[in-house]
């Protein structure tokens, strides 16, 4: 037995532990090897990553608190935290065929999206604002880098100084929000911050709050600190672009709950309303904004800002039942989008990749089943039963009605409906199209992580319990 | 088996058939024919099952029978399934319709015949689930994933518009679809179940009723479709391929008018009452006004189309007259204009396959070459104008009788879409198979075949049999409805009381 393991201060962060001290052995392993290395690095992350999600599985579900308080594992942690490496080996997957053949398959891009995933997995656990912090910088400092992994390519490379200018800006934003937050309540501690604030509540302490909720809302790229998303989404590489929506998505997400209702569930009132003009916002902009776009890649970046508006109706709720809403919807969600991205990096033709929508006319006919799961994700993205996409919304309108929240569950099916016109027509332009010349076959691991996300997707219906149930136990730990 | 019954099979046998057509490989030519065959004995299979159904069905009494009750999303959110007297009948017109829906397209279908029947198979599935839910959250389901299959048959083998007209299909049900669903999950935290049958007996509170009702009503005025969110329904038929045209007028309309009768009137009894004089208005406003648009088209699918407004005009009337004849004539139209409508769109259908237009002008005394044609058409135009002896006749007599005993005002109103019904649908035949064949091109054109035979002896025969003896279905009716109206007289009373100590 390992006598680090058994230390009890250790024991909840393992997976972490396990994932960091891996990294460094593949670097270590990846600088001796040289540039042939980046295939042996691929399979030892992902093997790094299965370890790391059977540890989290093992943790146990009771809340612990450990590293002198600023971090914690609990139901939501664990859950979210497998949703994320969930995200990062589908992305992995995603990506192998796709370096190879842009020709930047180096060993460094496995070890970036690890130490991205360590940093998500810690802001999952953050239970102080200075750990929360550490989370977002070393996931932030990791994927800007891979934004411009591509790094002869002129878009790539400016997605990834886009990026990073206002990522500072906005991790700036989040510091100077938590200090205000730190100097009126003193103390970090999530818990200590909550005990502090009850009854009236001082000016500076929403104003730090109001800064707080801007750096968490860049992160999650939401309306209105929205404005890199479409341009990092469509330069940078495409399974990286997969990354950003997938698994960075559900752990900013997971952060936004873990902040609010973790250091502010007594001032509800007070940052509400601010969830509340986001979703709406972000629901206005992602349906409205995503139908004048013909780059597929820009249109999943608008999709993902309208559905960052979603899974946020369950955060205003702030009930047991809309948590539980918020970890529906990011778990189906991230089928749906790493499903959308394997499609999208289907679509290639004479080693080219193509990213206008108008290049997938006709596909039901060239490629009926590609076409068909396409066509699954973006009904599902509509919301359309009996889809997964149908019960995400339907779990965070139920948390909303019952708050009490109707107006904006009004909107948000309203624009539910000004988002499935974008999403049919991408069906309408695969199934109602004259076919163009075929894609080329696609690659081994985009057609696993496409027949899974499908599968998930399609059935979904049939056994709604287990996701189901296991969200509701997970957004119980919180309260 | 695992306690699921034979309602569970009536869902599943069409999908196993679409899985099945799914699985074809070979040349174009023996898949195109297996495929066909298989779609038809699926769904004959269906409609044998579904009889089997109806003979477990017990029509004296009006609680929901073949019930099956399985665990779905929650405790409380269940996979619940069953019938009364007024589902049942829409069950059977669904699988009845269906096989010939198959024969209809064996030839028109010119490419994807693949997929044509996977998406008409998984089409039948969704609509007998509207019918047998017995969950508001399954029904929503049901409900709502019909649009997917019917959006591809539209944009995919329609006309030469059939893209506007699937977007403007897809998108006008869904935005009238998705505020039922707040609705319904407002019922949920009211009643804390979204069990249908639960639900019957729960009582909201009059405000709240009000705007479920509302909510309800924007999803079924728009399914119906009532007057004035009727203008997706002309274009979705003309475009529609003939049997698209059949199942949209013979089954997805009722589905509006099930929902007012299972949801609207005995689940908000008292909104019910406080806007029957706005149904009233749109009814009356559907009936005369469409008819009078009718009688201006030019295309033969789109007159059809617009009678179809006008009939589904009778249909709410009759609902909201809250009187036993009112609600039987109600039900009876739209089985008997699911029948009709079904077939006229059929006869349509058999003219388009030879001529390739559905433009009135095109055509003139066909009753010259195509006798049998003649005869069948004019069976079901009278059918159409309710003329006594077809089954038309029946269910508009009831409604106007129902509406007569609730409001002379909008019966006499309502009498003139009549006549008017008489006006267009007559021109119409007179139009297309009488006069002198001068046209050319129609100088060749050859009468019902076989196969055309097969499908419309059946319906014709329907339609005369059902006009003279409509006992079988009434008393399926029957039941329901008295409970029906008992349920809603309680209610009122109960309001009444209520409202007693307020003056």
């Amino acid at each position: 037995m390992n006598p680090i393991v058994t230390a009890p201060a250790f024991g909840p962060a393992l997976p972490e532990i396990i994932l960091a001290v891996g990294v460094l052995m593949l670097i270590l392993f990846g600088s001796f090897r040289g540039e042939r290395s980046a295939a042996l690095v691929t399979i030892g992350s992902l093997a790094l990553l299965f370890v790391a999600f059977v540890a989290v599985l093992l943790l146990p579900t009771s809340r612990t608190v450990t590293m002198g308080g600023s971090f914690i594992v609990d139901g939501f942690a664990k859950y979210m935290k497998l949703l994320v490496l969930l995200g990062s080996a589908a992305t992995i997957a995603l990506s192998t065929d796709y370096l190879r053949r842009e020709g930047i398959d180096r060993f460094e891009y496995p070890i970036l999206i690890l130490l991205s995933t360590i940093g998500s997995m810690m802001m999952v656990s953050a239970n102080d604002l200075i750990g929360l912090y550490l989370g977002v910088e070393l996931q932030s400092l990791a994927s800007y880098v891979i934004a411009s992994f591509h790094r002869d390519n002129l878009r790539s490379t400016e997605a990834g100084l886009k990026y990073f200018v206002l990522g500072a800006l906005s991790s700036g934003m989040l510091l100077y929000g938590a200090s205000l937050v730190y100097g009126f309540t003193g103390t970090v501690a999530f818990p200590g911050i909550a005990t502090a604030l009850h009854g009236p509540v001082e000016t500076g302490v929403v104003l730090g709050l109001v800064f707080v909720a801007a750096g968490v809302a860049f992160k999650m790229a939401a309306v209105p600190f929205h404005m890199w998303t479409p341009d990092v989404y469509e330069g940078s590489p495409t399974p990286v672009t997969a990354f950003f929506s997938s698994a960075l998505k559900v752990s900013a997400i997971a952060m936004a709950v873990r902040v609010f209702m973790g250091a502010f569930p007594n001032i509800l009132a007070q940052w509400q309303q601010i969830i509340i003009f986001i979703a709406i916002a972000s629901m206005l902009l992602g349906s409205f904004a995503a139908i004048g776009q013909r780059n597929i890649k820009r249109l999943m970046a608008y999709s993902s800002i309208g559905n960052v508006g979603y899974a946020l109706i369950g955060l205003a709720a702030g009930t047991p039942e809309g948590i539980q809403g918020v970890i529906v919807y990011m778990a189906i969600y991230l089928a749906m989008t790493l499903g959308g991205f394997a499609c999208i990096l289907a679509m290639r033709r004479r080693n080219v990749m193509f990213e206008n929508i108008d290049d997938l006319s006709g596909l039901a006919r060239t490629h009926p089943v590609l076409a068909f799961c396409f066509a699954a994700m973006l009904f599902s993205l509509a919301g359309i039963p009996p889809l997964a996409g149908f019960f995400s919304k339907f779990y965070v309108f139920v948390a909303a009605i019952q708050a009490g929240l109707v107006t904006l569950a009004v909107i948000g099916v309203v624009t539910s409906v000004v988002g499935a016109y974008y999403y049919v027509r991408i069906v309408k332009i695969m199934y109602f199209d004259e076919p163009q010349a075929a894609f080329e076959p696609m690659p081994a691991g985009v057609q696993v992580v496409l027949a899974v996300t499908t599968f998930i997707i399609v059935v979904f219906f049939i056994v709604p319990a287990p996701l189901v149930g296991t969200a509701a136990a997970a957004a119980k730990s919180l309260f | 088996m695992f306690g699921f019954g034979i309602l569970s099979g009536l869902l599943i046998v069409p999908l196993v058939g679409a899985a099945f057509i799914l699985t074809l490989r070979g040349d174009d030519a023996s898949v195109r024919s297996n495929a066909c065959w298989t779609a038809l004995i699926t769904t004959i299979a269906t409609f044998l099952l579904s009889l089997v159904a109806w003979a477990r069905f017990d029509p004296s009494s009006p609680a929901f029978q073949l019930i099956e009750n399985h665990r779905w999303l929650t405790e409380t959110i269940r996979f619940k399934l069953g019938v009364d007297g007024f589902s049942l009948p829409f069950v059977l017109l669904t699988t009845f319709l269906m096989p010939f829906c198959i024969l209809a397209s064996w030839e028109s279908i010119e490419h994807r015949i693949k997929e044509y029947m996977v998406a008409f198979l998984v089409l039948e599935t969704t609509m007998i689930g509207v019918f047998v839910a017995l969950d508001l959250v399954l029904f929503y389901l049901f409900f709502e994933a019909g649009l997917i299959p019917m959006f591809l048959i539209i944009g995919v083998w329609g006309g030469k518009r059939r893209i506007y007209a699937s977007f403007k299909f897809f998108l006008y049900t869904l935005l009238g679809s998705v505020l039922m669903l707040l609705a319904i999950i407002a019922m949920y935290w009211n009643a804390g179940t979204t069990d249908i049958v639960a639900l019957l007996q729960h009582k909201f509170a009059t405000n709240l009723q009000t705007w479920l009702w509302l909510a309800f009503f924007a999803s079924f005025a728009v399914k119906m479709p009532m007057w004035p969110v009727h203008t997706w329904l002309p274009d979705a038929h003309v475009e529609a391929p003939t049997a698209g045209s059949v199942i949209l007028a013979g089954i997805l309309l009722k589905m509006g008018g099930y929902g007012f009768i299972r949801f609207s009137l005995p689940m908000f009894p008292d909104a019910s009452t406080y806007f029957a004089p706005l149904i009233y208005a749109l009814s009356i406003v559907a009936i005369i006004y469409t008819s009078l648009v009718a009688l201006m088209q030019e295309d033969i699918k789109k007159l059809i189309a617009y009678s179809s407004v006008a009939h589904m005009g009778f249909v709410t009337m009759g609902l909201f007259t809250m009187t036993p004849q009112g609600i039987q004539g109600a039900m009876f139209t739209m089985v008997s204009h699911g029948l009709v409508s079904g077939a006229l769109f059929l006869c349509v259908g058999v003219i388009y396959d030879r001529m390739h237009t559905r433009e009135i002008a095109a055509y003139g005394g066909l009753v010259n070459r195509m006798p049998l044609y003649a005869l069948a058409m004019m069976i079901f135009t009278m059918a159409n104008v309710g003329l006594p002896g077809t089954s038309g006749f029946v269910g508009e007599f009831l409604s106007l009788v129902g509406a007569f005993r609730a409001n002379p005002t909008v019966a006499f109103f309502a009498t003139t879409g009549v006549i008017l019904s008489a006006g267009y649908a007559l021109w119409l035949y007179s139009r297309v198979i009488y006069g002198r064949l001068e046209k050319p091109t129609l100088q060749n054109i050859a009468d019902l075949n076989v196969r055309e035979i097969v499908i419309l002896a059946p319906l014709a025969v329907l339609v005369i049999y059902y006009g003279v003896k409509p006992g079988p279905i009434l008393d399926a009716f029957a039941g329901p409805t008295d409970a029906l109206i008992q349920g809603y007289q309680a209610a009122m009373s109960l309001t009444k009381t209520a409202a007693l100590p307020l003056h």
